[in-house]
Protein backbone atom coordinates (compact mmCIF):
# COMPACT_ATOMS: atom_id res chain seq x y z
CA UNK A 1 0.00 0.00 0.00
CA UNK A 2 1.40 3.34 -0.88
CA UNK A 3 1.37 5.60 1.74
CA UNK A 4 0.10 9.76 1.44
CA UNK A 5 3.03 11.60 0.56
CA UNK A 6 2.95 14.45 3.31
CA UNK A 7 6.81 15.95 2.67
CA UNK A 8 8.33 15.77 -0.68
CA UNK A 9 11.45 17.56 -1.07
CA UNK A 10 13.14 18.54 -4.27
CA UNK A 11 16.64 19.32 -5.64
CA UNK A 12 16.53 21.93 -1.93
CA UNK A 13 19.57 24.06 -1.59
CA UNK A 14 20.18 26.53 0.67
CA UNK A 15 23.35 28.96 0.63
CA UNK A 16 24.35 31.39 2.69
CA UNK A 17 27.21 33.32 0.95
CA UNK A 18 29.95 30.96 -0.54
CA UNK A 19 28.73 28.25 1.55
CA UNK A 20 26.30 25.80 0.59
CA UNK A 21 24.70 24.75 3.77
CA UNK A 22 22.05 22.29 1.82
CA UNK A 23 23.27 21.46 -1.14
CA UNK A 24 20.35 19.44 -3.58
CA UNK A 25 18.47 17.40 -1.44
CA UNK A 26 15.73 15.68 -2.60
CA UNK A 27 12.99 12.98 -0.49
CA UNK A 28 9.64 12.14 0.24
CA UNK A 29 7.91 10.84 3.52
CA UNK A 30 4.66 9.22 4.09
CA UNK A 31 1.83 9.37 6.25
CA UNK A 32 2.43 7.77 9.50
CA UNK A 33 6.26 7.34 8.55
CA UNK A 34 8.73 7.70 11.07
CA UNK A 35 11.93 9.30 9.47
CA UNK A 36 15.22 9.33 11.01
CA UNK A 37 17.02 12.53 9.85
CA UNK A 38 20.87 11.94 10.62
CA UNK A 39 24.22 13.50 10.04
CA UNK A 40 27.36 15.12 11.59
CA UNK A 41 27.15 18.31 13.28
CA UNK A 42 27.00 21.02 10.85
CA UNK A 43 25.96 18.30 7.58
CA UNK A 44 22.97 20.70 7.08
CA UNK A 45 20.49 19.48 9.19
CA UNK A 46 19.40 22.31 11.08
CA UNK A 47 19.14 24.47 8.29
CA UNK A 48 16.61 21.83 5.54
CA UNK A 49 14.81 21.63 9.02
CA UNK A 50 14.60 25.18 9.04
CA UNK A 51 13.27 25.47 5.35
CA UNK A 52 10.57 22.55 5.82
CA UNK A 53 9.19 24.49 8.82
CA UNK A 54 8.39 27.40 6.99
CA UNK A 55 11.24 29.66 8.82
CA UNK A 56 14.08 29.86 6.46
CA UNK A 57 13.42 30.32 2.52
CA UNK A 58 15.25 27.66 0.28
CA UNK A 59 17.79 29.88 -2.64
CA UNK A 60 16.52 27.43 -4.85
CA UNK A 61 14.39 23.73 -5.15
CA UNK A 62 10.81 23.16 -3.96
CA UNK A 63 9.28 21.52 -1.13
CA UNK A 64 5.47 20.95 0.18
CA UNK A 65 4.97 19.95 3.92
CA UNK A 66 1.45 18.70 4.24
CA UNK A 67 0.38 19.51 1.42
CA UNK A 68 1.65 23.09 1.08
CA UNK A 69 4.30 24.74 -0.60
CA UNK A 70 7.34 25.90 1.98
CA UNK A 71 8.13 29.04 0.11
CA UNK A 72 4.70 30.95 -0.59
CA UNK A 73 2.69 29.35 1.67
CA UNK A 74 4.72 28.85 4.91
CA UNK A 75 2.14 29.91 7.07
CA UNK A 76 0.00 27.35 6.22
CA UNK A 77 3.05 25.38 6.80
CA UNK A 78 3.26 26.32 9.91
CA UNK A 79 -0.44 25.72 11.22
CA UNK A 80 -0.52 21.99 10.19
CA UNK A 81 3.11 21.22 11.66
CA UNK A 82 4.00 20.58 15.16
CA UNK A 83 7.87 21.17 16.62
CA UNK A 84 9.47 20.32 19.73
CA UNK A 85 13.17 20.00 20.70
CA UNK A 86 15.58 19.63 23.69
CA UNK A 87 16.94 23.00 23.73
CA UNK A 88 13.50 24.84 23.75
CA UNK A 89 10.19 23.52 24.11
CA UNK A 90 8.22 24.46 27.23
CA UNK A 91 8.24 28.08 29.33
CA UNK A 92 9.46 27.30 32.66
CA UNK A 93 7.67 30.17 34.33
CA UNK A 94 4.47 29.23 33.25
CA UNK A 95 2.22 26.45 34.69
CA UNK A 96 1.43 23.11 32.86
CA UNK A 97 -2.23 24.40 31.42
CA UNK A 98 -0.78 27.90 30.81
CA UNK A 99 1.60 26.16 28.56
CA UNK A 100 -0.71 24.09 26.50
CA UNK A 101 -3.19 27.23 26.10
CA UNK A 102 -0.17 29.37 25.17
CA UNK A 103 1.17 27.16 22.42
CA UNK A 104 -2.43 25.49 21.08
CA UNK A 105 -3.53 29.62 21.01
CA UNK A 106 -0.72 29.98 18.65
CA UNK A 107 -1.56 27.19 16.61
CA UNK A 108 -5.05 28.79 16.53
CA UNK A 109 -7.14 26.34 18.15
CA UNK A 110 -10.60 27.44 19.86
CA UNK A 111 -10.48 28.41 23.54
CA UNK A 112 -13.56 26.11 23.62
CA UNK A 113 -11.58 22.75 22.25
CA UNK A 114 -8.33 23.90 24.15
CA UNK A 115 -10.27 23.45 27.00
CA UNK A 116 -11.78 19.96 26.69
CA UNK A 117 -8.67 19.20 25.17
CA UNK A 118 -6.64 19.91 28.05
CA UNK A 119 -8.72 17.64 30.40
CA UNK A 120 -8.57 14.43 28.22
CA UNK A 121 -4.57 14.97 27.83
CA UNK A 122 -4.08 15.43 31.37
CA UNK A 123 -5.83 12.43 32.50
CA UNK A 124 -4.42 10.61 29.78
CA UNK A 125 -0.89 11.62 31.08
CA UNK A 126 -1.89 11.23 34.67
CA UNK A 127 -1.28 14.81 35.34
CA UNK A 128 -4.40 16.00 36.38
CA UNK A 129 -2.57 17.15 39.76
CA UNK A 130 0.40 19.11 38.02
CA UNK A 131 -2.08 21.10 36.13
CA UNK A 132 -1.02 24.33 38.21
CA UNK A 133 2.79 23.19 38.84
CA UNK A 134 5.33 25.38 36.83
CA UNK A 135 7.55 23.30 34.13
CA UNK A 136 10.32 24.39 36.39
CA UNK A 137 9.27 22.23 38.96
CA UNK A 138 9.00 18.83 36.78
CA UNK A 139 11.55 16.63 36.25
CA UNK A 140 12.87 16.14 32.80
CA UNK A 141 10.92 12.89 32.15
CA UNK A 142 8.04 14.33 32.46
CA UNK A 143 8.48 17.78 30.62
CA UNK A 144 9.64 16.02 27.80
CA UNK A 145 6.33 14.14 27.58
CA UNK A 146 4.24 17.22 28.03
CA UNK A 147 6.72 18.91 25.64
CA UNK A 148 5.78 16.03 23.26
CA UNK A 149 2.03 16.30 24.02
CA UNK A 150 1.56 19.75 23.50
CA UNK A 151 3.71 19.71 20.25
CA UNK A 152 0.87 17.26 18.64
CA UNK A 153 -1.50 18.95 20.67
CA UNK A 154 -3.33 20.44 17.81
CA UNK A 155 -3.17 17.30 15.82
CA UNK A 156 -1.06 17.98 13.19
CA UNK A 157 0.36 16.01 10.26
CA UNK A 158 3.76 16.21 10.96
CA UNK A 159 5.74 16.56 14.19
CA UNK A 160 9.48 17.66 13.69
CA UNK A 161 11.95 16.74 16.96
CA UNK A 162 15.16 18.05 17.02
CA UNK A 163 17.01 15.39 19.53
CA UNK A 164 14.10 15.53 22.00
CA UNK A 165 15.82 13.00 23.54
CA UNK A 166 19.14 14.66 24.71
CA UNK A 167 20.26 14.33 28.05
CA UNK A 168 17.42 12.05 29.75
CA UNK A 169 18.08 8.99 31.10
CA UNK A 170 17.75 5.62 29.47
CA UNK A 171 14.12 4.30 30.72
CA UNK A 172 12.77 8.04 29.89
CA UNK A 173 14.38 7.99 26.71
CA UNK A 174 12.45 4.45 25.82
CA UNK A 175 9.22 5.96 27.08
CA UNK A 176 9.48 8.78 25.13
CA UNK A 177 10.04 6.40 21.90
CA UNK A 178 6.73 4.37 22.76
CA UNK A 179 4.31 8.02 22.61
CA UNK A 180 6.52 8.50 18.85
CA UNK A 181 5.26 5.15 18.48
CA UNK A 182 1.50 5.76 19.27
CA UNK A 183 1.49 8.81 17.69
CA UNK A 184 2.95 7.44 14.21
CA UNK A 185 0.10 4.90 14.51
CA UNK A 186 -2.71 7.58 14.94
CA UNK A 187 -1.22 9.13 11.39
CA UNK A 188 0.92 11.65 12.35
CA UNK A 189 3.92 11.50 10.77
CA UNK A 190 7.15 12.34 12.88
CA UNK A 191 10.20 13.62 11.47
CA UNK A 192 12.96 13.60 14.11
CA UNK A 193 16.90 13.77 14.62
CA UNK A 194 19.60 12.59 17.51
CA UNK A 195 22.52 11.57 18.01
CA UNK A 196 21.36 8.15 19.89
CA UNK A 197 22.53 5.28 16.98
CA UNK A 198 19.83 2.75 18.56
CA UNK A 199 17.19 5.51 18.24
CA UNK A 200 17.82 5.00 14.88
CA UNK A 201 16.59 1.80 14.75
CA UNK A 202 13.44 2.64 15.72
CA UNK A 203 12.79 4.90 12.49
CA UNK A 204 11.09 3.30 9.66
CA UNK A 205 13.10 4.49 7.11
CA UNK A 206 16.46 7.28 7.94
CA UNK A 207 18.54 9.59 5.50
CA UNK A 208 22.49 10.89 6.88
CA UNK A 209 22.90 14.08 5.61
CA UNK A 210 26.88 14.64 4.83
CA UNK A 211 28.54 18.13 4.00
CA UNK A 212 24.79 19.45 2.31
CA UNK A 213 24.24 16.01 0.73
CA UNK A 214 22.13 13.02 1.79
CA UNK A 215 24.72 10.21 1.20
CA UNK A 216 22.27 7.29 2.25
CA UNK A 217 18.15 6.98 2.43
CA UNK A 218 16.60 3.61 3.29
CA UNK A 219 14.95 1.45 6.10
CA UNK A 220 17.87 0.83 8.94
CA UNK A 221 17.71 -2.70 7.48
CA UNK A 222 18.71 -2.10 4.14
CA UNK A 223 20.98 0.23 5.37
CA UNK A 224 22.89 -1.55 7.36
CA UNK A 225 22.63 -4.76 4.78
CA UNK A 226 24.16 -2.42 1.87
CA UNK A 227 27.16 -1.79 4.15
CA UNK A 228 27.68 -5.20 5.61
CA UNK A 229 27.51 -4.06 9.06
CA UNK A 230 25.19 -5.03 12.13
CA UNK A 231 24.21 -1.67 13.61
CA UNK A 232 23.45 2.16 12.59
CA UNK A 233 26.12 3.18 14.21
CA UNK A 234 28.51 1.26 11.80
CA UNK A 235 26.56 2.62 9.29
CA UNK A 236 26.71 6.70 10.58
CA UNK A 237 30.70 5.82 11.32
CA UNK A 238 31.37 4.67 7.86
CA UNK A 239 29.41 6.99 6.07
CA UNK A 240 30.34 10.01 8.03
CA UNK A 241 34.20 9.34 8.53
CA UNK A 242 34.63 10.58 5.19
CA UNK A 243 32.78 14.39 5.81
CA UNK A 244 35.05 17.21 5.01
CA UNK A 245 33.46 19.63 6.86
CA UNK A 246 33.19 20.64 10.22
CA UNK A 247 30.13 22.11 12.48
CA UNK B 1 47.12 6.78 45.22
CA UNK B 2 44.23 8.32 45.80
CA UNK B 3 44.07 11.55 43.91
CA UNK B 4 40.29 12.69 44.70
CA UNK B 5 38.22 11.58 48.22
CA UNK B 6 34.71 12.86 48.18
CA UNK B 7 32.97 12.08 51.54
CA UNK B 8 29.38 12.11 52.45
CA UNK B 9 28.80 15.75 50.17
CA UNK B 10 25.23 17.21 50.02
CA UNK B 11 23.98 20.01 48.30
CA UNK B 12 20.78 21.50 48.42
CA UNK B 13 19.31 24.52 45.79
CA UNK B 14 16.43 25.74 47.18
CA UNK B 15 14.07 22.57 47.68
CA UNK B 16 15.95 20.37 45.40
CA UNK B 17 18.26 18.00 47.37
CA UNK B 18 20.96 18.15 44.25
CA UNK B 19 23.26 16.18 45.57
CA UNK B 20 22.34 13.20 48.78
CA UNK B 21 25.45 12.49 50.55
CA UNK B 22 27.78 10.79 47.84
CA UNK B 23 30.91 9.54 48.93
CA UNK B 24 34.01 8.62 46.68
CA UNK B 25 37.40 7.82 46.10
CA UNK B 26 39.08 8.27 42.63
CA UNK B 27 42.73 7.16 41.50
CA UNK B 28 45.62 8.75 40.33
CA UNK B 29 45.94 8.69 36.73
CA UNK B 30 42.57 6.92 36.39
CA UNK B 31 39.95 7.77 33.61
CA UNK B 32 36.87 7.93 36.04
CA UNK B 33 32.86 8.42 34.32
CA UNK B 34 29.89 10.24 36.25
CA UNK B 35 27.55 9.01 34.09
CA UNK B 36 23.70 10.04 34.43
CA UNK B 37 20.95 12.26 32.40
CA UNK B 38 20.54 15.97 33.19
CA UNK B 39 20.01 16.39 36.74
CA UNK B 40 21.25 13.78 38.50
CA UNK B 41 23.83 15.93 40.47
CA UNK B 42 26.96 16.00 37.87
CA UNK B 43 27.66 19.71 37.61
CA UNK B 44 26.73 20.31 41.06
CA UNK B 45 29.64 17.73 41.87
CA UNK B 46 32.11 18.92 39.64
CA UNK B 47 31.54 22.85 41.19
CA UNK B 48 31.82 21.44 44.32
CA UNK B 49 34.75 19.53 43.57
CA UNK B 50 36.57 22.27 41.45
CA UNK B 51 36.05 24.53 44.35
CA UNK B 52 33.39 27.26 42.78
CA UNK B 53 30.51 26.62 45.30
CA UNK B 54 30.83 25.16 48.56
CA UNK B 55 29.01 21.76 49.53
CA UNK B 56 26.58 21.91 52.47
CA UNK B 57 28.07 19.33 54.23
CA UNK B 58 30.83 16.56 53.90
CA UNK B 59 34.16 17.43 53.04
CA UNK B 60 36.57 16.04 49.43
CA UNK B 61 39.96 16.24 49.08
CA UNK B 62 42.11 16.92 45.66
CA UNK B 63 45.66 15.24 45.95
CA UNK B 64 45.23 15.81 49.59
CA UNK B 65 43.98 19.71 49.37
CA UNK B 66 40.54 20.23 50.74
CA UNK B 67 38.21 22.04 48.57
CA UNK B 68 37.25 24.68 51.43
CA UNK B 69 40.66 25.42 53.60
CA UNK B 70 43.05 24.60 50.39
CA UNK B 71 41.42 26.35 47.14
CA UNK B 72 44.18 27.73 45.91
CA UNK B 73 46.22 24.89 45.94
CA UNK B 74 43.88 23.50 44.23
CA UNK B 75 42.82 25.94 41.34
CA UNK B 76 46.42 26.04 40.09
CA UNK B 77 46.61 22.13 40.26
CA UNK B 78 43.24 21.35 38.20
CA UNK B 79 42.01 21.49 35.10
CA UNK B 80 38.31 22.36 34.18
CA UNK B 81 36.43 22.16 30.90
CA UNK B 82 32.75 23.54 32.02
CA UNK B 83 29.74 22.33 29.72
CA UNK B 84 29.39 25.65 28.24
CA UNK B 85 31.78 27.07 26.14
CA UNK B 86 33.44 29.69 28.05
CA UNK B 87 36.51 30.76 26.28
CA UNK B 88 36.57 34.27 24.97
CA UNK B 89 35.01 34.27 21.77
CA UNK B 90 36.43 37.62 20.21
CA UNK B 91 39.98 36.28 21.10
CA UNK B 92 41.67 34.70 18.80
CA UNK B 93 43.04 31.09 19.42
CA UNK B 94 46.81 31.76 20.39
CA UNK B 95 45.08 34.57 22.27
CA UNK B 96 42.90 32.29 24.34
CA UNK B 97 45.51 29.96 24.88
CA UNK B 98 48.34 32.53 26.02
CA UNK B 99 45.80 34.30 28.22
CA UNK B 100 44.92 30.84 30.44
CA UNK B 101 48.84 30.41 30.42
CA UNK B 102 49.20 33.66 31.94
CA UNK B 103 46.57 32.98 34.14
CA UNK B 104 48.12 30.04 35.56
CA UNK B 105 51.87 31.69 35.73
CA UNK B 106 52.77 29.62 32.79
CA UNK B 107 53.68 30.34 29.35
CA UNK B 108 52.40 28.10 25.75
CA UNK B 109 56.36 27.20 25.45
CA UNK B 110 56.93 25.81 29.06
CA UNK B 111 53.81 23.28 28.69
CA UNK B 112 53.87 23.10 24.69
CA UNK B 113 54.68 19.32 24.66
CA UNK B 114 52.01 18.72 26.58
CA UNK B 115 48.99 20.09 24.66
CA UNK B 116 50.87 19.26 21.36
CA UNK B 117 48.74 16.26 20.37
CA UNK B 118 45.81 18.17 20.60
CA UNK B 119 46.99 21.65 19.55
CA UNK B 120 48.50 20.99 16.46
CA UNK B 121 45.20 20.14 15.25
CA UNK B 122 43.88 23.52 15.57
CA UNK B 123 47.50 25.32 15.07
CA UNK B 124 46.83 26.14 11.60
CA UNK B 125 43.77 28.35 13.11
CA UNK B 126 45.35 30.13 15.48
CA UNK B 127 44.60 33.69 14.41
CA UNK B 128 41.26 33.07 13.72
CA UNK B 129 38.46 33.95 16.44
CA UNK B 130 37.58 31.36 19.10
CA UNK B 131 33.99 32.56 18.45
CA UNK B 132 34.74 31.58 14.62
CA UNK B 133 35.67 28.07 15.65
CA UNK B 134 33.81 24.71 14.40
CA UNK B 135 32.36 22.91 17.30
CA UNK B 136 35.00 20.01 17.05
CA UNK B 137 37.89 23.13 17.02
CA UNK B 138 36.04 24.68 19.77
CA UNK B 139 36.22 21.79 22.15
CA UNK B 140 40.38 20.98 21.19
CA UNK B 141 41.06 24.78 21.80
CA UNK B 142 38.73 24.66 25.69
CA UNK B 143 40.59 21.18 26.39
CA UNK B 144 43.74 22.71 25.95
CA UNK B 145 43.00 25.95 27.45
CA UNK B 146 42.16 23.55 30.10
CA UNK B 147 45.46 21.59 29.93
CA UNK B 148 47.94 24.50 29.66
CA UNK B 149 49.26 24.38 32.85
CA UNK B 150 49.77 20.98 33.28
CA UNK B 151 46.94 20.16 36.10
CA UNK B 152 47.26 16.92 37.87
CA UNK B 153 43.79 16.50 37.28
CA UNK B 154 41.12 17.17 34.84
CA UNK B 155 37.46 17.66 35.09
CA UNK B 156 35.55 17.36 31.67
CA UNK B 157 31.92 18.33 32.47
CA UNK B 158 29.66 16.42 29.69
CA UNK B 159 32.39 17.18 26.92
CA UNK B 160 30.51 15.11 24.13
CA UNK B 161 26.44 16.03 24.72
CA UNK B 162 24.77 17.22 21.20
CA UNK B 163 28.11 15.97 19.90
CA UNK B 164 27.74 13.74 16.80
CA UNK B 165 29.51 9.69 16.95
CA UNK B 166 31.63 10.16 15.12
CA UNK B 167 33.21 13.27 16.90
CA UNK B 168 32.42 11.93 20.08
CA UNK B 169 34.34 9.01 19.24
CA UNK B 170 37.20 10.89 18.17
CA UNK B 171 37.26 13.00 21.49
CA UNK B 172 37.48 9.89 23.19
CA UNK B 173 40.71 8.86 21.48
CA UNK B 174 41.78 12.19 22.66
CA UNK B 175 41.43 11.51 26.27
CA UNK B 176 42.70 7.99 26.16
CA UNK B 177 46.11 9.68 24.89
CA UNK B 178 46.10 11.98 27.20
CA UNK B 179 45.80 9.26 30.08
CA UNK B 180 48.67 7.68 29.15
CA UNK B 181 50.68 11.40 30.58
CA UNK B 182 49.63 10.07 34.43
CA UNK B 183 46.75 12.64 34.53
CA UNK B 184 43.51 12.10 36.45
CA UNK B 185 40.33 12.46 34.12
CA UNK B 186 37.03 12.91 35.66
CA UNK B 187 34.90 13.29 32.89
CA UNK B 188 30.80 13.10 32.97
CA UNK B 189 28.34 12.05 30.24
CA UNK B 190 24.62 11.57 29.82
CA UNK B 191 26.03 8.50 27.00
CA UNK B 192 25.71 5.15 28.70
CA UNK B 193 27.97 3.68 25.76
CA UNK B 194 30.97 6.17 26.55
CA UNK B 195 31.00 4.24 29.89
CA UNK B 196 33.01 0.90 28.87
CA UNK B 197 35.82 3.79 27.72
CA UNK B 198 36.48 4.72 31.30
CA UNK B 199 38.66 2.86 33.97
CA UNK B 200 36.06 3.00 36.35
CA UNK B 201 32.34 4.74 36.57
CA UNK B 202 29.69 6.02 39.05
CA UNK B 203 25.99 5.62 38.05
CA UNK B 204 24.59 9.24 39.71
CA UNK B 205 20.57 9.63 39.12
CA UNK B 206 18.75 12.25 41.55
CA UNK B 207 21.87 13.11 43.50
CA UNK B 208 22.87 9.46 45.32
CA UNK B 209 25.37 6.91 43.41
CA UNK B 210 23.89 3.84 42.15
CA UNK B 211 26.97 2.01 41.42
CA UNK B 212 30.39 2.68 41.29
CA UNK B 213 33.05 0.50 40.09
CA UNK B 214 34.49 -0.86 36.44
CA UNK B 215 31.85 -1.37 33.73
CA UNK B 216 32.76 -4.93 33.85
CA UNK B 217 31.89 -6.03 37.26
CA UNK B 218 28.61 -3.25 36.84
CA UNK B 219 27.96 -6.12 34.06
CA UNK B 220 28.89 -8.70 36.11
CA UNK B 221 26.50 -8.01 38.85
CA UNK B 222 23.41 -7.41 36.42
CA UNK B 223 20.89 -9.67 38.29
CA UNK B 224 18.77 -11.18 35.67
CA UNK B 225 18.98 -13.48 32.84
CA UNK B 226 18.30 -11.18 28.97
CA UNK B 227 17.65 -12.04 25.97
CA UNK B 228 17.63 -9.91 22.86
CA UNK B 229 14.35 -10.67 21.19
CA UNK B 230 12.58 -9.51 17.70
CA UNK B 231 9.56 -10.28 15.77
CA UNK B 232 7.20 -8.98 14.11
CA UNK B 233 4.95 -6.59 14.74
CA UNK B 234 8.33 -4.98 17.19
CA UNK B 235 5.85 -2.44 19.11
CA UNK B 236 3.01 -5.09 19.85
CA UNK B 237 6.25 -7.52 20.67
CA UNK B 238 7.46 -5.02 23.18
CA UNK B 239 4.02 -4.99 24.92
CA UNK B 240 3.59 -8.51 25.08
CA UNK B 241 7.04 -9.23 26.64
CA UNK B 242 6.43 -7.06 29.13
CA UNK B 243 3.21 -8.35 30.54
CA UNK B 244 4.19 -11.93 30.70
CA UNK B 245 4.95 -12.94 34.26
CA UNK B 246 8.68 -14.05 34.06
CA UNK B 247 9.04 -10.15 33.28
CA UNK B 248 11.53 -8.31 35.14
CA UNK B 249 11.93 -5.48 32.51
CA UNK B 250 11.34 -4.85 28.44
CA UNK B 251 12.71 -2.34 27.00
CA UNK B 252 13.36 -1.39 23.25
CA UNK B 253 17.23 -1.82 22.13
CA UNK B 254 17.56 -0.57 18.60
CA UNK B 255 16.38 -3.27 16.21
CA UNK B 256 15.39 -5.61 18.87
CA UNK B 257 13.98 -5.78 22.45
CA UNK B 258 16.06 -6.54 25.81
CA UNK B 259 14.01 -8.68 27.75
CA UNK B 260 15.11 -9.25 31.22
CA UNK B 261 13.90 -12.74 32.83
CA UNK B 262 13.03 -12.78 36.53
CA UNK B 263 14.09 -16.75 37.90
CA UNK B 264 15.22 -19.31 35.85
CA UNK B 265 12.07 -21.61 34.57
CA UNK B 266 11.36 -19.56 31.19
CA UNK B 267 13.04 -21.43 28.36
CA UNK B 268 13.73 -19.93 24.65
CA UNK B 269 11.66 -22.68 23.19
CA UNK B 270 9.06 -21.99 25.64
CA UNK B 271 8.77 -18.33 24.53
CA UNK B 272 9.23 -19.09 21.30
CA UNK B 273 6.15 -21.48 21.31
CA UNK B 274 4.47 -18.70 23.44
CA UNK B 275 5.30 -15.75 20.69
CA UNK B 276 4.20 -18.10 18.00
CA UNK B 277 0.60 -18.63 19.46
CA UNK B 278 0.05 -14.78 19.27
CA UNK B 279 0.95 -15.09 15.81
CA UNK B 280 4.07 -12.96 15.81
CA UNK B 281 6.23 -13.82 12.96
CA UNK B 282 10.24 -14.09 12.35
CA UNK B 283 10.72 -14.24 16.29
CA UNK B 284 14.39 -14.25 16.96
CA UNK B 285 15.52 -15.00 20.48
CA UNK B 286 19.13 -14.92 21.54
CA UNK B 287 20.84 -14.73 25.02
CA UNK B 288 22.95 -11.88 25.50
CA UNK B 289 25.58 -10.02 27.98
CA UNK B 290 23.98 -6.80 29.32
CA UNK B 291 24.80 -3.50 28.39
CA UNK B 292 25.45 -0.28 31.42
CA UNK B 293 21.93 0.61 30.12
CA UNK B 294 20.62 -2.21 30.93
CA UNK B 295 22.37 -2.03 34.36
CA UNK B 296 21.21 1.26 34.86
CA UNK B 297 17.81 0.81 34.05
CA UNK B 298 17.74 -2.68 36.82
CA UNK B 299 19.28 -0.87 39.49
CA UNK B 300 16.99 2.58 38.65
CA UNK B 301 14.35 0.40 39.32
CA UNK B 302 16.16 -1.11 43.09
CA UNK B 303 16.49 2.56 44.26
Amino acid sequence: MKRETVIKVDNLTKRFGSFTAVDSISFEVGRGEIFGFLGANGAGKTTAMRILCGLSIPTSGNATVAGFDIATQSEQVKRNIGYMSQKFSLYDDLNVWENIRLFAGIYGMEARDIATKTDVLLQKLNFESERNTLIKALPLGWKQKLAFSVAIFHNPKIVFLDEPTGGVDPATRRQFWEMIYEAAESGITIFVTTHYMDEAEYCNRVSIMVDGHIAALDSPNNLKQQFEVDTMNEVFQHLVSNAKRGE
Amino acid sequence: MHSIKIDNISKQYDNVEALKGVSLTINQGELFGIIGADGAGKTTLFRILTTLILADSGTATLNGFDVVNDYKAIRSSIGYMPGQFSLYQDMSVAENLKFFASIFGTTIEANYSFIEPIYKQIEPFKTRRAGKLSGGMKQKLALCCALIHKPTILFLDEPTTGVDPVSRKEFWEMLQQLKTQGITIVVSTPYMDEATLCDRIALIRAGSFLQTDTPQRIIEQYPNRLWAVSGTPMFRLLNVLRAMPEAASCYAFGDVHHFAIHGDTLTIEALQHRLAALSFEAIKITPITATIEDCFMALDKLS
